[in-house]
């Protein structure tokens, strides 16, 4: 005879009741494991919220780094490469290369001279099809020494505070270095007269299987004009975008490819300190950007330039940085490409 | 209960265990990984692209396995509605197995990542860059996912259900290590 629920509840209370414990725990364990439960963790939502200015974030465009123009060329490896990295791309030879020119700024309309930071996106092809993304900037080093003192700091640029960023600074030591950078550093004029460096640390494994760290820095082959904030803001608010697509039109631009070597002992998981200036570097080939697109419909602006996206021979060290990042331009790139009707092509 | 306990076969039952392991952990590092900022998110997300592809795999080769040797059928005095929600979910089961790494790998592919997984192999991309795809199947991906996690539950609870309580052999037929009928005739 078929039971009733209430009577099968009845009988059967204990095994209910270990169904109901079974499904519970798991779901328990699934909501833990997603953060919903710890309202505390450091997500890539919260990492990639806190850029956002007061108003809100730039919809459909990169959540920093958001001002910035296209770029295709080429990488002349001149092979040297391969006795750190059995990389394709440091084979000898000359690989396509696409990019982009930025600002660190959650601001695309943001005026160049009210923007310290400059950035160079990467995308070199080797001839098997392997690809090397890299996203580098013009300082020397970081500000700080892990991704929740990156958030602290994010929230401390937002924070109404006056005093806000001299407690930082005093919390956190490691910041004097940018800090002097960012306040005593020059200007350039343009995009073409910058120094890109990876600041973080990445092992390079040989043939042999032996492996290195290093960083990595693209030295601009052309002369480099210092010039004060003053000026560059006399030039216009979009002068970099338009000096490069001029500078260019006219001639191939030029940057060595350098890779800096670490001895044992150097900081790799810190890419606040830097390397002393002895340290053995190795030029691996010549970057030449050959042509200049507008970012709306050039070929960058799909692309997200994840440094984890690594070829073989290149692979993430200790640095905890480049696992953030990889974590926050994923998040980055899912909201910007959700929003590309607010960020039409032309 | 009457007669000898039908089981699945030794091959399916192996295929049923090993998958229901690799899935769970696959919806525990898909959750896992999107919330983190930690050194640990780039080796979560190598295993989630390269368990998925593994998992695509072995979903069609269980597929098959079931389309050769069938299944035990249920008690017949399993009501009309539970016998048709039973067939209705290991539908949706299979439908999702085999979805969800074909979305993954899709959403890739229309993101213009390069798709790399251990070893370090490489997979082509199956579809071109789209935003439009990319927005379509990243929500997908997600929502599905959330759908194949509460699914599982379901599952979970409807194979104690029949063990606990109504004892009628259908839990047994996937646990059981030996059987008459399975092993006589087995793979």
């Amino acid at each position: 005879m078929r039971e009733t629920l209430a009577s099968s509840l009845r009988t059967h209370l204990g095994a209910y009741a270990t169904i109901g414990a079974v499904v519970t725990a798991l779901a328990g364990g699934f909501a833990y494991t997603a953060g919903w439960l710890s309202p505390g963790r450091l997500t890539p939502t919260k990492l990639v919220d806190a850029f956002a200015p007061p108003g809100g974030p730039a919809l459909g465009h990169r959540r920093n780094h958001a001002k910035g123009i296209c770029f295709t060329g080429v990488f002349e490896s001149n092979g040297q490469g391969s006795a750190s990295s059995r990389a394709a791309v440091f084979a000898p030879g000359t690989f396509p290369a696409l990019g982009r020119f930025n600002l660190g700024t959650a601001d695309p309309g943001a005026p160049d001279a009210t923007v310290r930071v400059r950035g160079l996106g990467l995308q070199i092809t080797a001839a098997n099809g392997e690809v090397w993304r890299s996203a580098m900037i013009d300082a020397p080093v970081f500000p700080v020494s892990t991704p929740q003192a990156f958030y602290d700091l994010l929230l401390v640029s937002r924070s109404k505070d006056p005093d806000a960023l001299k407690t930082f600074a005093a919390a956190h030591p490691e910041f004097a270095a940018f800090g002097a950078w960012a306040k005593n550093a020059p200007y350039t004029g343009s995009y073409a007269e910058e120094r890109y460096n990876s600041l973080n640390t990445f092992l390079l494994v040989a043939a042999s299987g032996a492996e290195r760290a290093a960083r990595w820095s693209f030295v601009p082959q052309g002369p480099v004009v210092p010039i004060s904030a003053a000026d560059l803001a006399a030039r216009g608010p979009d002068h970099l975008e338009k000096e490069i697509a001029e500078r260019v039109a006219k001639a191939p631009q030029r940057w060595t490819a350098q890779l800096t070597l670490a001895d044992p002992g150097d900081p790799t998981a810190d890419p606040s300190r830097a390397w002393p200036e002895t340290r053995a570097t190795v030029a691996v080939g010549t970057l030449v950007v050959e042509r200049i697109e507008a970012e709306p419909d050039g070929p960058c602006r799909d692309i997200n330039f994840d440094p984890t996206l690594l070829p073989d021979g290149i692979r993430v060290s200790d640095d905890p940085f480049p696992a953030a990042r990889s974590a926050a331009y994923a998040r980055s790139f899912d909201l910007r490409t959700a929003e590309a009707k607010h960020y039409p092509s032309r | 209960m009457t007669g000898p306990v039908q089981t699945f076969t030794r091959l399916q039952r192996a295929l049923h265990w090993v998958m229901a392991a690799s899935i769970l952990a696959m919806l525990f590092i898909g959750v896992g990984m999107v919330s983190t900022v930690g050194p640990q998110y780039l080796s979560l997300i190598t295993t989630h692209k390269t368990l998925g592809i593994a998992l695509f795999v072995l979903a069609l080769v269980r597929l098959a396995v079931r389309a050769r040797s069938g299944a035990p059928p249920l008690p017949a005095d399993l009501p009309r509605p539970l016998q048709l929600a039973a067939a209705a979910s290991h539908y949706l089961l299979y439908a999702l197995m085999i979805a969800l790494p074909l979305i993954g790998w899709g959403m890739l592919s229309a993101s213009a990542y390069p798709i790399v997984l251990f070893g370090p192999v490489r997979l082509p991309a199956i579809l071109p860059q789209s935003d439009a795809l990319r927005t379509l199947l990243w929500h997908a991906h997600v929502y599905l996912a959330l759908a194949f996690f509460a699914l599982i539950l379901l599952h979970l609870a409807a194979a104690l259900f029949h063990g606990l309580v109504r004892r009628d052999g259908v839990l047994a037929s996937m646990t059981l290590a030996a059987n008459r009928r399975g092993d006589a005739s087995g793979p």
